[in-house]
């Protein structure tokens, strides 16, 4: 455990040492997030005060939380596993002593853990002070919206290993990588909440994992849900968190098999 | 008991090749073709061959990161692919091209996580890692980053890093490739003293004739997939015949190679420069080179002199051309 809980620490020090990209990556989440927020405001204006129980106000607390977590929950991913097969620099990766996924797993939650800050901070105080953010006074969705994130971050971290883990069968991932942005930017709720889906797109979302790695975390941190239902959607979370998890091990398991680690 | 075992090892690989303008073909190749050799405990063995020979798809076999097609491999009494994270606390493994050190990070703060990773307490690796530090010279860039590190300062870090865990046995691959003379030498001290006073079997793919005859009692040649020699080093050179060669500057010119009378096993190469520079290879099991050089001195004024080992490829390629004729 001490070696994970070493790697965590010292992504979160590498991390630490990229301030100005965390600076720049901070302005752009909120640039966008005005973008995002008129859109949306404008459009609930049209349709004469709410869309899909969302008021002004909460449409733009969703949009300010989505782009506060946007950083911190890792859905832009990275390609860091595939780009070391390609160079089969997954070779000192493999002759290491610890587990595979848990290694790039307790990376990426020091990765999380650094760009809470630096990244989630301003697209708040952004929101704040153009369009005030609805946020509940109690303190209990705050503590079970801190659960669902960290089960958030660790969904996307596993969503995104495990197309990285197709670079063990496939020379390039760029189209699944592609296809799974796509999909999962459109289910997670990261574009329009999912509720604002029509039904049949609103179920399928529902069977699938992305809702989970977004829409979740916001939802309860918004306090959109009352206590009860807070803790059913945590519990989804987590079921999903044990589905993808024994995916991925199946995936290291067989692929690392038949890997051909490239070069000399 | 061994702590390198390998038995009828084998890997292919399929490889596309395009067949026409639309067709592919599958191909295999055959890197590694049933290869034994077992290494004893202590042993300071050399693994060379030739560009592609297999020499790299034997070692990321022996460490666990490639799966054999055929063959049996036991590593410190491991079977390298099912147990390889056990394995990975018994071995240290260096790969010249690659980085185990963490890449943005200071060089120290690689230490601790390996520490860890190795499940080795602070108490038991920190002076461990003194003593490394102390004697790979690494103190004076300990705080910078790895990325900015030259070469010989990296892959000193690199090895400090396979060996903090004390591994029995420690394979590294082209350890001192890129690096000058003086980083060479110096890695190749310390590993030998790490040997001498550990007892660690080392196992070294290497280029560097000389990697070999500091560090390695007993050399393995891999050619096209098969071991073609196993034994020492000297009866690597006796079976290959191996030549050394003397180039000598002259202090006046001489045209004519007829005028040294070079001994028997000795044969006059060249002549550059005008008639000043000269090469004369000899035989070194019948010449010294010292007879060598009287023999010219006598004909001539030496004013410089060069000596020239054969290389592991000279080597190679002689020795499979004397078993292929």
């Amino acid at each position: 455990m001490r070696a994970y809980w070493e790697l965590a620490k010292s992504s979160f020090r590498r991390h630490s040492t990229y301030r100005t990209a965390a600076v720049a990556g901070a302005f752009t989440n909120s640039v966008f997030g005005l973008i995002r927020a008129s859109l949306l405001l404008s459009a609930i204006t049209t349709a004469g005060g709410a869309i899909g129980g969302y008021s002004a106000m909460e449409a733009a607390t969703y949009v300010w939380l989505g782009q506060a977590l946007l950083a911190p929950l890792g859905l832009f991913g990275n390609t860091e596993l595939a780009s070391r097969v390609k160079s089969g620099d997954i070779a000192v990766d493999l002759s290491r002593s610890v587990n595979l996924t848990a290694s790039y797993w307790a990376q990426d939650l020091g990765r999380a853990a650094f760009d809470v800050l630096p990244r989630g901070l301003p697209p708040l105080i952004v929101g704040a002070l153009v369009t005030g953010l609805a946020m509940p006074g109690s303190p209990g969705p705050y503590l079970l919206g801190f659960v669902s994130i960290v089960a958030a971050v660790s969904l996307n971290f596993l969503g995104f290993f495990a197309i990285n883990l197709l670079s063990f069968w496939v020379l390039e991932i760029r189209g699944f990588w592609m296809l799974y942005m796509v999909v999962m930017n459109l289910l997670s709720g990261f574009l329009v909440p999912v509720t604002w889906f029509p039904g049949w797109l609103l179920d399928f979302a529902r069977a699938t994992p992305f809702p989970s790695m977004l829409q979740t975390p916001v939802d309860i941190l918004a306090g959109r849900t009352d206590g009860g239902e807070s803790l059913a959607m945590v519990g989804v979370q987590f079921l999903w968190l044990a589905v993808l998890l024994v995916i991925v091990q199946m995936m290291v398991r067989f692929g690392s098999r038949r890997l051909v680690v490239q070069g000399g | 008991m061994p702590i390198i075992e390998v038995e009828n090892l084998s890997r292919e690989f399929q490889v596309m090749e395009s067949a026409g303008r639309f067709r592919r073909r599958r191909k295999a190749v055959h890197a590694v073709r049933g290869i034994d050799f077992t290494v004893e405990p202590g042993e300071a063995v050399g693994y060379i061959g030739a560009n592609g020979a297999g020499k790299s798809t034997t070692i990321k076999m022996l460490t666990g990161v490639l799966v054999p097609s055929s063959g049996r491999v036991t590593v410190c009494g491991f079977n390298p692919v099912p147990q390889r994270k056990a394995l990975a606390r018994k071995i240290g493994v260096v790969f010249g091209q690659r980085s185990q050190l963490w890449w943005d990070l200071p060089l120290q703060d690689s230490y601790p996580i390996l520490g860890a990773m190795h499940r080795m307490s602070e108490a038991d690796w920190r002076p461990r890692f003194r003593e490394l530090a102390d004697q790979m010279d690494l103190g004076e860039f300990l705080s910078t980053p790895v990325r900015q590190l030259s070469l010989g300062q990296r892959m000193r870090g690199e090895v400090a890093a396979a060996l903090l865990h004390r591994p029995e046995l420690v394979i590294l691959d082209e350890p001192t490739i890129g690096l000058d003379m003086i980083s060479k030498e110096k890695l190749r001290q310390f590993l030998d003293a790490e040997r001498r006073e550990n007892g660690t079997t080392l196992l070294l793919t290497t280029h560097d004739m000389s990697d070999i005859q500091r560090l390695c009692q007993r050399v393995l040649v891999v050619d096209d997939g098969v071991i073609a020699y196993d034994g020492p080093l000297t009866g690597l050179v006796e079976v290959a015949g191996a030549v050394r060669t003397m180039v000598v500057d002259l202090a006046t010119p001489v045209h004519s190679a007829a005028l040294f009378s070079l001994p028997d096993g000795a044969v006059h190469q060249s002549i550059e420069a005008d008639g000043i520079r000269h090469s004369v290879s000899f035989d070194p099991r019948r010449l010294s080179a010292a007879t060598v050089l009287a023999a010219i001195s006598s004909a001539a004024e030496v004013a410089d002199l060069s000596l020239h080992e054969p290389d592991i490829e000279h080597l190679v390629r002689q020795l499979y051309g004397s078993a292929r004729r």
